[in-house]
């Protein structure tokens, strides 16, 4: 569906996309992953149609955006990171003339609104306007709109960022049921649990590069150990104390409030822990999760 | 010359005309609910007629043009019918076309479509001056009831206004494409004000220097003004032809700037 080679983006001097490599294939959800200015939303706009390619090859459902453009985003639904919709009309209006944009019918237009608006629980809203939304609702609307030409492709840029618990669950949960009806879900996000929950396969990039590939179980593997036993020690003796207990995991990382020791067995690492004779004022064993590969991958440097 | 990369390509879903029409059909949905400030600018240049050919006018007794002798309110009339297509066209291709591409964000979600940033252009330009067309046709049938109008050219003087909404709608959307704040529209007050108190509109460029007359014959708004003085009354010369081409090329010349401008600032 989706083919980039050596796909670059470049603004004047500054290089968003450091020539990436991505095969998204039919039916599946794909996500990038990346800290702010990775490169996912420059990606996303070039995969989009709307932003030149500065170098490499891309091809979307086998066109070339540079000359196919408008085919290429008629069959391509897109939820921009921040919501587009169009205030001066009402909820119902802002599908029908997207809908319109399309080229589509009036009258299969008027039908496919109906439907969307019941598939984002919105019917009792069609006539609201849109400035009138909570920011669930809009996002949903979004989504929605995305969906009047019954894409072959959705983008999905940061689809619950902002977003309450509620509201992301209801937005996933859409999600999830457009991905069994078979359509291809392309999406960015920094939500690890959205990632897990969503993608069949994907890639974490860093700084316009992608740094790691596969499905979300594999890169746990590949990058993390499958258990972490994380400890609480007084404040200011996590340092010394990692030293001690260093030979414990593949891995020790220090935080200001606990250590995390990356391990296959996390119970056994605080038995021993407790065996040498420290005392952890808490201890918890997990799971590795995304965030853990994420965070090795990209770093807890704060990126602005 | 506006297709130079997208020759090759495959065509496009919506024709040219189909988004002009969707375009104007998206503005229409928007102001259905906001009729009230569609009215109000059609209202200004009326009261204009009023106060000042109406009312100046019974302490002047009427100029001579184009080897005519008009009365004053016959006179300011087709100045302020000029005036109000410029209005019309101004209003969408400034103000609202800033707040479009920078604050609803309008264009980038049409983008996302099959739509491109010719039919963007295109389809706010005819908005625009659709715009100005429908308060010109308005201020005729003013001007017929109250018998300013000499001449059955004055058929003619609502295709002249579209004329002045697509040279004023060019040129000031492709300005708004520059534009940084909303202080800067200050700049399209300061250009306008001036054309519409000394365009001819309520006195002839007779009055002026040599050196002045030739900068306001030069202005759009005077071409404008002159056309639709010469439509309504009759008095035709080479000059309205002048003033055809001379707001065409202003209005296309506009078109082609915003369309790249669209295509800098949108398609990054």
């Amino acid at each position: 569906m989706i083919l980039a080679r050596g796909l670059r983006k470049s603004f004047g001097d500054f290089e968003a996309v450091k020539g990436i490599d991505v095969d998204v294939r039919r039916g599946e959800a794909f996500g990038f992953l990346g800290p702010n200015g990775a490169g996912k939303s420059s990606t996303m706009r070039m995969v989009a149609a709307v932003s030149p390619v500065s170098g490499g090859e891309l091809r979307i459902l086998g066109m070339d955006p540079a000359v196919d453009g408008p085919s290429i985003r008629a069959r391509v639904g897109v939820c921009p990171q921040e919501d587009t919709l169009d205030t001066e009309l009402t909820v119902r209006d802002n599908l029908y003339v997207y809908g319109r944009y399309f080229g589509l019918p009036r009258k299969e237009v008027r039908s496919r609104v109906d439907e969307l608006l019941e598939f984002v629980q919105l019917t009792e809203k069609s006539g609201s306007m849109v400035e009138d939304l909570s920011g669930g609702m809009k996002r949903r609307l979004t989504i929605a709109r995305s969906l009047i030409n019954r894409p072959d492709v959705l983008l999905l840029d940061e689809p619950t960022t902002g977003l309450d618990p509620q509201a992301r669950h209801v937005v996933w949960d859409r999600l999830f049921r457009l991905k069994q009806q078979g359509v291809t879900l392309v999406l960015t996000t920094h939500y690890m649990d959205e990632a897990e929950q969503l993608c069949d396969r994907l890639v974490v990039m860093d700084k316009g590069v992608i740094v790691a590939e596969g499905s979300p179980l594999e890169l746990i593997r590949a990058h993390s150990t499958r258990e972490v036993a994380e400890l609480r020690f007084g404040v200011g003796e996590h340092d010394a104390i990692a030293e001690k207990v260093s030979d414990l995991g593949d891995r020790v990382e220090v935080l200001p409030d606990r250590l995390l020791v990356y391990s296959e067995d996390g119970e056994e690492v605080i038995a021993k822990v407790h065996e040498r004779g420290l005392q952890p004022a808490a201890v918890l064993v997990r799971r590795s999760t995304l965030e853990d590969v994420f965070l090795r991958l990209t770093g807890r440097t704060l990126v602005d | 010359m506006l297709t130079t990369s997208v020759g090759r390509a495959a065509a496009s879903p919506v024709s040219a005309g189909e988004a002009t029409g969707l375009l104007i059909y998206r503005n229409y949905l928007a102001y259905r609910r906001g009729w009230y400030i569609f009215v109000s600018g059609f209202l200004e240049p009326v009261f204009y007629l009023f106060s000042i050919g109406v009312g100046v006018g019974q302490l002047v007794t009427g100029f001579e043009f184009n080897g005519q002798q008009i009365p004053y309110a016959e006179f300011v009339a087709p100045g302020m019918l000029a005036a109000s297509a410029m209005n019309g066209s101004l209003l969408d291709s400034t103000f609202n076309f800033f707040f479009k591409l920078k604050y609803n964000k309008l264009f980038d979600q049409m983008l996302a479509t099959p739509l491109t940033t010719l039919d963007i252009a295109r389809g706010e330009l005819s908005w625009s001056l659709l715009r100005g067309g429908i308060y010109s046709a308005a201020f005729l049938l003013v001007m017929v009831a109250m018998g300013l109008v000499s001449s059955w050219w004055a058929v003619l003087v609502v295709p002249a206004a579209l004329l002045i909404g697509l040279a004023f709608g060019g040129i000031c959307m492709a300005l708004t494409t520059f534009m940084r704040s909303w202080q800067d529209f200050e700049f399209v007050t300061l250009a306008t004000l001036p054309m519409f108190l000394f365009s001819a509109t309520f006195f002839p460029i007779t009055a002026f220097p040599p050196a002045v007359r030739w900068v306001v014959e030069c202005t759009p708004l005077y071409r404008g003004v002159v056309l639709c003085r010469e439509l309504t009354t009759g008095a035709l010369s080479w000059g309205s032809a002048v003033s055809v081409v001379y707001l065409v090329v202003m209005g296309l010349i506009g078109l082609a700037i915003v369309r790249r401008r669209l295509d800098a600032l949108l398609l990054t």
